[in-house]
């Protein structure tokens, strides 16, 4: 039997699980709605004008580019982190420079000053 | 009809995918009965005394049956399909974390031999519906804290992926289950003590990187109830709020769970004399691992509460700076270091 399987269960169950509260709450809520209740709530005030979705501080954009980077990174560790007993003096120096290459680049933005948060 | 193999898995995967949810049910009553409590008591206040008689324990149940009354609002401006899906994949992204927890000997839902992998991976997914619920609601506030909690929650990803590399560098094992039976006899086998300085630094970071993770104070400025209301979730009311609170407190118990499992002995006993041995029986050795199990991840979700307390909201920058400059040099420098350690000695 395959392992995923368990997994899988798990997955069904937990979304049975929000199907059958959110039908629950939907169907056992009152239903008075009003169209002052159905603008968004805020900060209880009158909602601000224009849409929410605007542009936004490209920091975060950075901040995510950076996450895919290393975190590419830590999914090349793991596998060498099980095998590098076998692997030896020999892993151990690859992994070494394939970590200094990146902590150069670390180095650099750090210097350039993208990690500050303005 | 006869029961073959196959049948027999089916149905004890299938109970142990329900047990699994009850357990989580139970514990967030639980938790945040506790977590109002210890609040109180920390600020020299009572908390919930009436529902329920001793101690208000009933409040959180009479809480829960409150949301589940409520009406359920959905604003007009909100995209209503992303609305309704973000509770959803927040909640089963959280639960899909417990497949993988050895609760006891044989109490675990499947014993991936990429175990610590699909944490790490699975754990991701509940970013993508906090941005979801931040973006659809169509609310500046939510927006901006859904932003700031993805921004948190991938940084602090890294230091996480790279402290639970530890153990799996000492042990060479990313099974939930080899690494736990690696730490068996006694508390100077668990991977914190056995092998000093690298894994308590390891552990270290990742409770503390941890607590970014599951949006909880100092961490916790995705809510900043003073700047942003509530956050991601303001908009959501009755029962579809109550599943971002649920989860919340799912994930308390995962980290903490996973932080057990590779640092603290997961489900074996301190000293080998309380372990009950498998030849008393199975179910009664599986209990008392499930039990041991249980009170050390419930003894680390208070601290998260202690903290919670205690601890003052870090602002952006400061969280940013902890993270890419103190955390990541700190943990790379560590995995180093484990892996020179192993291969000189």
């Amino acid at each position: 039997m395959n392992d995923f399987l368990g997994v899988l269960l798990l997955l069904i169950t937990a979304v049975g699980l929000t199907v059958i509260i959110l039908l629950l709450t939907v169907y056992l809520g009152p239903k008075r709605t009003n169209p002052v209740k159905e603008l968004q709530f805020e900060t209880g005030n009158r909602p601000s004008p224009g849409s929410a979705r605007e542009r936004f501080p490209v920091h975060f954009y950075l901040v995510a580019i950076l996450f895919v980077v290393f975190d590419i990174e830590i999914a090349f560790l793991y596998p060498w982190a099980v095998n590098f007993r076998k692997l030896g003096l020999f892993g151990l120096v690859e992994m070494g420079v394939f970590i200094l290459i990146l902590t150069t680049g670390w180095y650099y933005i750090l210097k350039r000053g993208v990690l500050k948060w303005r | 009809m006869t029961f073959t193999p196959e049948i027999i898995n089916l149905i004890i995967s299938v109970g142990f995918a329900l047990s699994v949810v009850a357990f989580v049910a139970v514990f967030v009553l639980i938790a945040i009965w506790l977590e109002r409590k210890i609040s109180a008591h920390m600020q020299d206040r009572l908390g919930p005394m009436e529902t329920g008689g001793w101690h208000g324990w009933l409040q959180t149940i009479a809480d829960a049956l409150k949301l589940l009354l409520k009406e359920d609002i959905i604003p007009q401006a909100a995209d209503r399909p992303l609305f309704k899906l973000a509770p959803f994949i927040v909640f089963t992204g959280t639960m899909a974390s417990f497949a993988v927890i050895p609760f006891g000997a044989h109490l675990i839902g499947s014993d991936l031999n990429i175990g610590v992998y699909y944490l790490v991976a699975v754990s991701s997914l509940v970013v993508i519906g906090i941005l979801m619920a931040g973006w659809s609601s169509n609310n500046k506030w939510a927006l901006y804290g859904a932003m700031r909690s993805a921004a948190q929650m991938v940084s602090y990803e890294i230091p996480i992926g790279l402290s639970l590399l530890v153990p799996i560098m000492l042990i060479g094992s990313m099974s939930m289950e080899t690494l736990t039976n690696a730490q068996a006899g006694g508390f100077w086998k668990w991977t914190l003590f056995s092998h000093p300085p690298f894994a308590i630094i390891a552990f270290i970071i990742y409770f503390w990187a941890s607590l970014a993770e599951t949006n909880r104070t100092p961490f916790d400025i995705p809510e900043a109830e003073s700047e942003l209301v509530a956050g991601y979730h303001v908009e959501y009311s009755a029962m579809r709020f109550a599943m971002f609170f649920l989860s919340e407190y799912a994930n308390m118990f995962v980290v903490s769970s996973v932080a057990t499992a590779l640092f603290l002995g997961g489900w074996y006993a301190p000293f080998r004399f309380l372990d009950v041995p498998i030849e008393v029986g199975v179910i009664w050795h599986n209990l008392a691992g499930l039990a041991w199990f249980s009170l050390k991840a419930i003894l680390l979700v208070c601290i998260q509460m202690w903290l919670r307390w205690t601890l003052p909201r870090l602002r952006v920058d400061q969280l940013m700076h902890i993270c890419w400059k103190i955390f990541l040099p700190f943990s790379f420098a560590n995995v180093l270091l484990v892996s020179l350690w192993i291969v000189l000695k």
